[in-house]
Parts: C-alpha cells; structure tokens; sequence
C-alpha cells in the first residue's frame, strides 16, 4: 500500500484497534482444518444467500404494496414497469429455494461429521434456531404475492394452530387479526418478512460463528486439530489460515453456485411449478379454494409427515405435534448421539444403514408432500384397520415411523456400532 | 530468488485478474438495481405528453391542464395583451429571457410559438403557488402602472402576459415554458417538441 | 461430484419445465401448443385477434399497449389497429365490462388474462380455446372438453363454426373403462380445421408474451451471465490452486 493510504489506516488503527483484532481473530489467524472438502462450501454459501435475499428484499420493498387489493398487482408492475424489476424478482424467487437447498446440504454435513457433538452443541443449536427462522421467515413471505397459494397456504398453516387444545382458535383469531386471513394478516406478515425476522437471523448468524469460531471448526475426519500444535508458533499442525486459503476456495464456491443459480434464474425460474408455483398467478379468492393446496418443496418432508397421522379423538393436532416434533428433535442431536466416532468415515455399518435409511425417507416424504394422496393409487383390498386406501399415504406413515426411529433409537444403536479407529492427524 | 519473484508475481497476477474479472461482473449484477430506480413505464406514462385542442378557446381565455402532475396554462392572447408585451421591459427582470426557463423557440418577446398562444407553467418560480390571472383593467388593486398579467397572492410576484417576472418580485425568474408542439392549428401537443429535445 | 451435481440440477430443470399439466383436471388428453415465441407475424396476429375478440369482456391489466414494440409494432400501427376506446397508448389492456356486470352476466367476473397462461400453461389454453361445443343443457348453449360447465361462451364461433361433442365410455384394448370423445362440425365457421388452428396458435402464443413479456430478453442475459461466469470460474479456479500448491 501507498504511504498515503498506510497512514490513513494507521490514523484509523490507532482509534479502532478491534478492527485488526477482529481480522486476524476471525480470518488471517483463524486456524481451520486443512481438509474441508465439497460439504464444507455451503457455510458461506448460506452467507452468500442471505445476502443476496436482503439486498434483492430491500429493493423489491421499493415498490411493492402491501395491501390485499394491491399486492398482487404490484408484483406485476415488478415485473414488467420497473427497469431490471423482473430481474430482482425471479432472484428473490430463486434465493429462497436456494437458501433452503444450501440450509439442508449444510445442515446434512453437520449430520455426517458430527459438527453437533462437544464441544459444538451450542453452535448447532444456534444453527437451528436459525433454521427455524428460516421456515418462519419463507413462510411469511410466500404470502406477501397474494396468489391462491399464498393465500390458502397461510388459511391452513394458520388453521394448524387452531387445533392445539384449549387456546387453538383464539391463538389462530389472534395470529390472523381477522376471521380470515385477510389485508390485516398481509401488513403484519410483511413487517415481520420485511424487518423483524431479517434482524433476528442476522444476530443468529453473528452468534453462529463467534460460537464456531470460539471451539474452532470441525473436520470431515471428527478430530480435534487442536490437540497436535506446532511447539514454536502455537498453531495446528492441521490447520491453515482462513484467509487466505478458504478465502480463495470459498470464491470458487460462491461462482460454480452462481452458474447453477443463474442457470434456474434465467432458463428455468418457475422449475416446473416448484420454485414458483403456477397457481400462485391466479390472484387470491377467498371464496374459491384451489383443488391442491400443497406448501413449496423445502417444508414438503414436514408436510408429508402432517398428513401422515391420522386424527384422533377428532382432532388433527395429533398430526400438528408430530410435524413440529419432527423438527423439534433435531435440537437434541448432540445428546442422542453417543457414538464413539464424530465422523460417518469411522463408524460402523449400523450406523450408516440408520442414516441411509434416514436419508430415504426424507427424500421420499419431501416427494410425497408434494403430491396429492392418491397418487400412488388405492390398495385393492378391505381392512378393519384402512382408514383410508391412498397407498401414498401409507407409504408416508412407514417413512414417519423410520424417521423417528432413527432419532428415538440412536442412542442406542449409536453406542451398538462398530467404529474404527480414528487417526491421528487428519487425512484428505 | 528469482524462483520465489516469479511465484509471487504470478500470484499477485491471478489476484489482479481475478479481481478485475470479479469486479466487472459485480458491475453487472449492479445494473438491474440501479435501473430499478429510473421513472417505471407506470410513470412514464402518467408523464406522458397531453394533447390539447384549443379550436374553442377564445382570446384572453386562460385554460388550465395537468401535466406531470403540474398545472400548464394555455392562454389565448387578445391582441392588447400582445400589445402590452412590448411596454413592460424597462420593469422586467429578464425581459430578454436569458435564464434558460424555457426552450430555445420560445426564447422571443412573446415566449412561444406562436405570439398568440401562451403555453406556460403556472407555478410561481419562488416557492410553487399558483399565480392568478389578473388583466390589465386590474389597476385599483395593482396599482396604476399594472398593464396586465399574473399576481401570485402567496408573496407578492408579478408576471406580465409572457410570465416574464417583474423586478421587486420575491421570485427569481420568468415562468418555465414547458416543451410543446403543434399538430395542427387547432391541437396542442404538450410536453415534447417534435423537433428533438 | 460438483459436476454430478450441476448435471442433476439442469436435467432436473428440463424435467420440470413441462407445462403445468398435460391433461385436463376432466381427464380430456391436452394438445401441444405449436406456437412459436420467436415469429413476430404470429404474435402480431394473436395481438389482432386478442383485442378484437377477448378485450370485451376480459382485460388484461398489467399489459401495456405500448409494450407492443416489442413483437414488432411501431406507436402507429397500435393506434391505429389495437386501440379502440380512445385510451392512450402508454396505459394498460383495461377493459370497460365492470366486475358485477361481468358476474351478472356470466355468473363469475372473466379473469384478467394478463398471466392467464403462466397459471393455465400454453397447452391447456390451446386445447380449450378449440374444445368449445354446442350444449342445449348450459345457460350459454355452449360447454368445453377441457373446462366443463365453463361459464364463457365460445367467443370464437365464428371462426370455428359450431360443433358437437359425444362423450360415450368405451374399454380399451386392455379391457380399462376410458373415455371416447366424438366431435362433429354442426354448421362451418369462416375458417376451416387448419386455419382455426394457426389461429388460436397465434392467441396462444401472444396469450403468452403478455404473461412474460421479459421472457426473450431474460433468456439473451442469461446466455452473457452464464458467460461471463465461465470466464470468472477460469480465473478463480486458477488462483485456488495457486495459493493452494503450498499446503499438503
């Protein structure tokens, strides 16, 4: 650098001192595995997204309204009176099923490396509260376009509520501000889309990675970098300094994700009806209900799980705890699993038969949920016990079972594993 | 080393290439934003030029349009009030139009066109009132010198027929002329001159 | 593995860009639609048709006449062809027939029809725009294949001419009850089979430019970002490896 340009940041260094501390403790000299490989990209990927969503969010609220007689028109004039409009549009569209897709494959590398064990237990609680943000956050935006998805989507998340025992309908009356979901329903989701959501992912982010940076990363191997140092520096043997290693590693991420991004965002925007759902530009009818109402893919799994449960006792809120449940228990990961190994690399093939399973049936309940329960036809025989004869949906209910399963048992069959030794120092 | 110059230098190279390359594509993903910005087709249309027919207006009619959102006056000219044009420069401020407050064929002694219509913004060019019509035969109010023209009630300023403002007056310059056209003898085209800018 | 992924990501979206359905929720068989974005005359001919025997009793709010630029019509030729209500031609396809005529009329408002065919898709609109039939039971007279019970009316009889449908259950080779549709012409229209086609092709296909108008220009962008992309990978790639020859 110039003398000019050095002594301006001296000037400034002399005032903020943090600002280098900060740098070096968080970049320059923040020792991180050497080893990361594809799985460890979607970290500052997600990053890049929320990014990308709040930028594209902020000019989008420059001309959207938010009021149920003008919201959807508005979105039109997005997309064609305003200069570069459909642009931001379709990336906001894209961003939200992208950040999902970044969220699971970041969270599923959490899952396979054991990212959730001590001492990082804090990190993927934060992680999840961040996820549950997310959810929150899609959800309230899906019905600031006003379309009949938009619209009958939030009417029977909204309903969900309704069921739990006692408080459910005023809950619901109180949530909606209205009867229906209506214009005051829509202004309080966009403030809550629009600001206080954005504000609280942000600080969970920033949580996030102090706490990360706190325990230091962990590694596709599951061993801890920090027991072998270098005696004269201090530092990891296995570990380099995020800048500029994974600086300039991490750039080649965000391009290739770039490519694919643009790639759905300029040839394939709708993706068949899954990132924009063809139903969603009929504007909203109250009175007219659409013959599928089905959530967009990333809360499928859930959905599907949601139906799944038949209702009991006449009510559906059996079906509502187990779809907050299946969420909810991912929070105790680091207490279900008592493997041995951190890393699927070192464990044994119990192990990996449950999370392939578990894989399965996620991927499986996601399809699922985005059908009709007819699609796989009907069973052609009668039984005391077939309440209903959809075979999908008793595919989904066996998928549900399996699901939990492999959170109710890990403490067990974790423990039953056969691991192999773990190295020393990390391998590639 | 020569060795370790030649790695250093092709590092440094990658990082300027790659940072250039990087940088021009952020440009890119810049535009769309910064064009969001610029006046939408909605706007654009509402500020589209009005066509006016002024077969019926009679002389020393005043009539009043919306354009942009601004009121224009169109005003046809008795021929005293032409007339009264060429008495009032001594008591002018710009009599010559100097100040660019309005297109270069209306930059004459009647500031238009054609002498016997006046195209005009009625927005008084000191803080937005609108002026009132006052004619010449105003003089118990305006004084006996008054030959005819426009009064702003807000704070006093005075324009004669050609919305050139008088000295003394709180507002700096003449009226503004906005663009505008004939397209026939009879109709007006407000708000674009069909001979470029 | 990242270009396995990329692979997957792209073949999934062809897979997915299909139409949003390929037959009716009635169970009628939808047709292709043939159009072509890139034929200007077509799209100016749907143009025609869509203004001469739609906009009187659907609008199409969002769309602007003078967007018509676009496939290839200059301010006069819009004035003088597209514009019949002294409406200017920097404002939008409204039209005159109000929401509670329109429901007392025809029992339901017609839909605007700005983004009809990103809800309905291409192939729907083109086989119900030619699956109108002559029924005595319906209010109209008229009913539709693809649409049962349609309120509308076939407001393009006089270019089809009137026909009559027999749905009669039938088994198939296999022995499965199917549907057989029989069709008859009852009374010619102005144009014969082929020509009401092209028609409402050409319908069809200005039905969806107004849905999208940005489609062409998103997809030209699209080529240079993707690019410009490449171009930035080479580079980025290049510098990983540099600063990375050092570890390991």
């Amino acid at each position: 650098m110039s003398g000019r340009l050095m002594a301006v940041w001296d000037w400034i260094d002399a005032r903020m001192p943090s600002l280098a501390e900060e740098y070096r403790k968080h970049l320059a000299e923040y020792y991180a595995p050497k080893n990361f490989n594809f799985w460890y990209f979607f970290g500052s990927l997600a990053m890049l997204v929320l990014g990308i969503q709040i930028i594209t969010g902020i000019f989008l609220t420059m001309h959207y309204k938010p009021d149920a007689n003008l919201a959807f028109g508005s979105v039109e004039y997005i997309m064609r009176d305003v200069s570069g409009g459909w642009i931001i549009r379709y990336v906001h569209s894209t961003g939200a099923s992208a950040f999902f897709l970044v969220v699971y494959l970041h969270m599923f590398r959490g899952l396979i490396y054991g990212s959730y064990r001590k001492p990082r237990e804090l990190i993927w609680i934060f992680g999840m509260l961040i996820y549950l943000c997310l959810m929150a956050e899609a959800f309230l935006g899906y019905l600031l376009p006003w379309g009949q998805m938009s619209y009958w989507g939030a009417q029977v998340i909204v309903n969900l509520f309704g069921t739990i025992p006692f408080i459910g309908p005023d809950l619901s009356l109180w949530i909606r501000g209205d009867y229906v979901v209506s214009d005051a329903t829509l202004t309080r989701f966009f403030a809550l889309h629009v600001i206080a959501i954005p504000l609280a992912l942000l600080g969970l982010v920033v949580v996030h990675l102090l706490a990360l940076h706190d325990v230091g990363s962990n590694n596709p191997d599951g061993i801890e970098i920090k027991k072998h140092k270098d005696p004269t520096t201090g530092h990891p043997v296995d570990g380099v300094p995020f800048h500029p290693y994974y600086t300039v590693k991490d750039i080649v991420g965000v391009v290739v994700f770039l490519a694919i991004f643009c790639s759905v965002l300029f040839f394939a925007p709708e993706m068949g009806g899954y990132f924009l759902e063809y139903n969603n530009f009929v504007p909203a009818d109250p009175l007219k209900t659409p013959a599928h109402i089905a959530p967009l893919w990333y809360f499928t799994p859930f959905y599907s799980i949601l139906r799944a449960v038949p209702p009991l006792f006449n009510s559906q809120f059996p079906g509502v705890l187990a779809m907050g449940l299946s969420t909810m228990i991912l929070f105790f990961l680091p207490w279900l699993d008592r493997g041995a190994v951190k890393s699927i690399r070192y464990r044994g093939t119990l192990y990996k038969a449950w999370l392939a399973a578990f894989v399965i049936v996620f991927l499986l309940l996601g399809y699922l949920g985005t059908e009709p329960t007819t699609v796989w036809g009907q069973f052609h025989f009668e039984a005391f016990f077939l309440d209903t004869r959809d075979v999908a949906t008793w595919v989904a209910r066996l998928c549900t079972v399996i699901y939990f399963l492999f959170f109710f048992l890990m403490p067990w069959y974790s423990v039953r594993d056969a691991t192999r030794p773990v190295p020393e120092r990390v391998t590639t | 080393m020569s060795n370790q110059e030649k790695i250093d230098s092709t590092r440094r190279n990658l990082i300027v290439a790659t940072s250039v390359v990087g940088g021009a594509a952020s440009m890119g993903a810049a535009i769309p934003f910064v064009a969001s910005w610029w006046p939408s087709e909605r706007a654009k249309a509402a500020g589209a030029p009005v066509e006016v027919d002024i077969a019926t207006l009679t002389p020393g009619e005043l009539r009043v349009i919306e354009w942009r959102g601004k009121p224009v006056w169109i005003l046809r000219r008795s021929q005293e009030m032409i007339a009264s044009l060429g008495k009032m420069t001594g008591r002018l401020a710009d009599a010559k139009s100097e100040v660019p407050q309005q297109p270069e064929y209306a930059r004459n002694e009647t500031r238009a066109l054609k002498p016997e219509v006046m195209v005009m913004e009625g927005v008084c060019t000191h803080l937005g009132c609108t002026p009132e019509l006052r004619g010449a035969d105003a003089k118990a109010e305006m004084g006996a010198e008054w030959g005819g023209g426009f009064y702003c009630v807000c704070h006093g300023s005075k324009f004669d027929f050609a919305g050139r403002v008088f000295k003394g007056s709180p507002a700096p310059t003449n009226l503004v002329v906005p663009p505008y056209t004939y397209l026939s003898e009879t109709t007006i085209l407000i708000g674009e001159d069909k001979k470029g800018a | 593995m990242k270009r396995f992924l990329v692979s997957l990501a792209l073949a999934a979206g062809f897979a997915f860009s299909a139409s949003p359905a390929t037959a009716s929720e009635a169970g009628y068989r939808l047709d292709r639609s043939p159009h072509d974005p890139n034929d200007l005359s077509s799209l100016q001919s749907g143009a025609r048709i869509f203004v001469n025997y739609c906009l009187n009793c659907h609008g199409a709010q969002f769309m602007r006449y003078n967007r018509l630029h676009e496939i290839g019509l200059n301010e006069s030729q819009i004035r003088d062809n597209l514009l019949f209500a002294g409406e200017k031609v920097g404002e939008t396809m409204k039209v005159a027939l109000g929401t509670k005529e329109g429901k007392d009329w025809f029992g339901v408002p017609p839909p605007d029809l700005s983004v009809i065919a990103r809800s309905r898709g291409a192939d729907w609109l083109y086989t119900y725009l030619r699956t109108f039939y002559r029924d005595p039971k319906t209010v109209t007279g008229w009913n539709n294949a693809v649409f049962p019970n349609v309120a509308m009316p076939h407001a393009l009889w006089t270019l089809q001419g009137e026909r009559g449908l027999d749905i009669a259950g039938a088994k198939d080779s296999a022995g499965h009850a199917t549907v057989e549709y029989r069709w008859k012409q009852l009374a010619p229209g102005a144009l014969n089979a082929s020509e009401y086609n092209a028609t409402v092709r050409d319908l069809v296909n200005f039905l969806v430019y107004i849905g999208e108008p940005a489609a062409q220009s998103r997809r030209r962008i699209g080529v240079y970002v993707l690019f410009a992309l490449g171009v930035l990978f080479v580079f980025a790639y290049a510098l990983k490896k540099n600063f990375w020859k050092d570890i390991h």
